[in-house]
């Protein structure tokens, strides 16, 4: 039993990482109805740029976080700017493609930039197992593990009132429905477009600067974004909570799934969770059920 | 200019429609018959694989050109097939019977695929097909008693029939291949032209409209899936026995994405896509190597004889060198490829052709628009 509540939290923090990435997915998605293929590199990139900021330069963690979320965010409007915007009303599976093609570049530059070893920052949360330990009862969790619940936590709730709250999130949910009916209605577009890759790309960097202490900042760290998929799907893509609570699941299932079944089905029991959720309940958890027109 | 008169219905459905296509289809044939009595054992082995990739191009073609079915998992298919060829062999079974026993089983798992991908569109179906590509490269790595898991497996010489054996290096093996293909397109070219391929152009063009013209949704989808799975499962026994070697980590979304890659650069408009898109695919690898060792000598000795100081020519030779050699050039290059196709070059090289075509055809008369792809920014995909 204390096996399975310990394996539990382990699963829960894994999950935040996957919502955080599955977040970057559906921040997207919600506002533009493109689904971003390279979002896991682009938690990769922050990772890098937090380490650039932080190690190489010096800085202090949480200036080093601050300029790795700006420069990130830069990033991701450049990118919408220069690789996405051209292909904008072609279907979907264009910039599906181009944002995988993305993914490839960026793994690859990076790899020349920052080498392709195993790259570590030194964060507040990292600097000795031993201590920094938070204790409930007798389950242990290591601190860098409760900065990714809380963090994740945190951004879920910011960016759930933003969408729902606040003007600009209205109108991004306006132009995901109908692009050209938003412009009509005086909504910046572009502009709209351009801010929510900055959002996803910002986004996409906490998740890189978090998950740095636990699985260390090298070039293929982008493939867990293949892991936020399941997430995203079972939590019904276009939908906040939706992604946070798909993230836990799966964590929880990867991580139950590795302890109680044979080697193996660690690695696949999200896809197979996938093909579960898709066969049976498409639209997710939380997702909106969508009629169909011609 | 060529002027068709046309006196004859089936003439619009005729697979070579004037005297032209004999020419240069037979000059082709002509020259792919003599390629392996006159080309490197390196020239004919890269061929081989562009004949295995464009093989994997037109079963893709199928699925998504025709029906409009994006795949990612399709290297699953191709390990299905190859491992189907090296297990069955290992029992001793003769190469006639496993090739098609390869299509059939991967055609049996492609239909299983497409009953739950039937629910599914767009993004979801490329997600769903990326799982399973996840899936079967675990299970090919853990169901050692099948598949030696990650140790791999040796996959012996074909044996046609008793006694006549296709070694993977020479013509035999080069015409096996060839062959394939060819039955491949002139599959894939009849299907386009029958009852059935026009539900599956439809089902691309607007389910809600094939639906209410009378097409069985369910049934052409999975009709489409089946078909593609199989072709694929040949190319993964081609494939096996080209590499004589298999092991789960050649069978990845990597490769996956290479043979969207195929499609995409070729052109996803026609069969024609498939082939050209192979070739460029499986050139890439030389070309790198190219960049590494014979251009940097050529420039550096060009700029000697343009009169150039040796230490800058060598420099830049270095230079030229190091961009070839630099690791992860290879995925570099994809992704810019992937891009620079998706943004400029939407129908693929296939595609430019058909507009170089026509603009010698309509000399003076060309218009741009003539391919100018509609951009919808009303339709909302969510709600198809």
């Amino acid at each position: 039993m204390f096996d399975f509540v310990q394996q539990l939290v382990n699963g829960i923090a894994v999950g935040c990482i996957y919502g955080l990435i599955a977040l970057g997915f559906v921040l997207i998605y919600k506002a533009t109805e493109v689904v971003n293929f390279a979002q896991g590199e682009l938690m990769m990139l922050g990772g890098f740029f937090a380490f650039t900021f932080m190690t190489l330069m010096g800085l202090n963690y949480w200036i080093g976080f601050l300029l790795a979320v700006i420069c990130m965010a830069l990033l991701g409007s450049a990118i919408e700017r220069v690789v996405v915007r051209p292909i904008l009303g072609y279907p979907q599976f264009s910039i599906v493609m181009a944002t995988i093609g993305l993914g490839f570049f960026a793994r690859s530059i990076a790899g020349m930039i920052w080498s392709t070893d195993d790259l570590k920052i030194e964060t507040p949360f990292s600097e000795s197992v031993t201590e920094n330990v938070v204790r409930i009862g007798g389950l242990v969790i290591a601190d860098d593990k409760v900065s990714i619940i809380v963090a994740t936590v945190l951004l879920c709730v910011v960016l759930y009132f933003f969408f729902s709250r606040t003007r600009m999130g209205v109108a991004m949910q306006a132009t995901s429905q109908n692009m050209l009916a938003a412009y009509y209605m005086g909504i910046p577009v572009k502009r709209v477009f351009s801010m929510i890759w900055a959002i996803s790309a910002a986004v996409a960097c906490f998740a890189g600067i978090l998950l740095a202490p636990s699985t260390l900042i090298h070039t293929n760290v982008g493939f867990l974004g293949l892991k936020a998929f399941p997430a995203a799907v079972l939590g019904g893509f276009g939908s906040i909570p939706g992604a946070l609570v798909g993230g836990i699941i799966i964590g929880v299932i990867e991580a139950l799934a590795g302890f109680y079944l044979p080697q193996g089905f660690k690695d696949v029991a999200a896809y197979i969770v996938l093909l579960l959720v898709l066969w049976f309940k498409p639209e997710g958890l939380f997702g909106l059920k969508m009629r169909k027109k011609v | 200019m060529r002027f068709i008169f046309k006196t004859d219905y089936d003439q619009d459905i005729r697979l070579l429609k004037h005297s032209g296509y004999w020419w240069s289809y037979g000059v082709l044939a002509f020259l792919l018959a003599l390629a392996p009595f006159v080309l490197g054992g390196y020239l004919l082995s890269q061929l081989v694989f562009v004949y295995i990739y464009a093989i994997v191009g037109v079963s893709l073609t199928i699925l998504t050109g025709f029906t409009g079915q994006v795949s990612l998992g399709h290297a699953a298919f191709l390990a299905i097939g190859a491992y189907t060829a090296g297990f069955l062999q290992s029992l001793g079974v003769p190469f006639v019977v496993y090739f098609p026993a390869a299509a059939v089983i991967t055609g049996a798992v492609g239909m299983v695929v497409a009953i739950p991908a039937l629910r599914l569109t767009g993004i979801y179906l490329v997600i769903a097909t990326i799982a399973f590509g996840f899936i079967v490269e675990e299970v090919a790595a853990r169901w050692e008693a099948v598949t030696h898991g990650n140790e791999g497996m040796r996959v012996r010489t074909a044996d046609l029939i008793a006694g006549i054996n296709l070694p993977r290096d020479e013509p035999g093996f080069y015409f096996l291949c060839l062959g394939t293909l060819v039955a491949a397109i002139v599959l894939a070219l009849n299907l386009a032209r029958s009852p059935t391929g026009r539900a599956f152009m439809a089902i691309r063009d607007s389910e809600t409209a094939a639906k209410s013209m009378g097409v069985n949704l369910a049934l052409y989808k999975v009709k489409s899936f089946t078909i593609s799975a199989a072709i694929t499962g040949m190319a993964g026994v081609l494939f096996a026995h080209k590499l004589s070697f298999i092991s789960p980590e050649m069978f990845t979304l990597v490769l996956s994405l290479e043979f969207i890659m195929v499609i995409i650069i070729g052109g996803i408009i026609g069969l024609h896509g498939a082939v050209l898109g192979a070739v460029f695919i499986v050139m890439i690898d030389p070309f790198l190597t190219l960049l590494k060792d014979d251009v940097p000598t050529l420039i550096s000795s060009l700029m000697l004889a343009f009169g150039a100081a040796e230490q800058t020519a060598a420099g830049v030779a270095s230079s030229i060198g190091d961009i070839g050699a630099a690791p992860g050039m290879k995925g570099a290059l994809y992704g810019l490829i992937i891009i620079f196709f998706i943004i400029f070059e939407p129908y693929g090289l296939y595609g430019r052709w058909l507009k170089v075509k026509l603009y010698f055809q309509l000399f003076p008369l060309y218009k741009k628009a003539t391919f100018k792809r509609q951009k919808t920014y009303v339709k909302s995909e969510r709600n198809r």
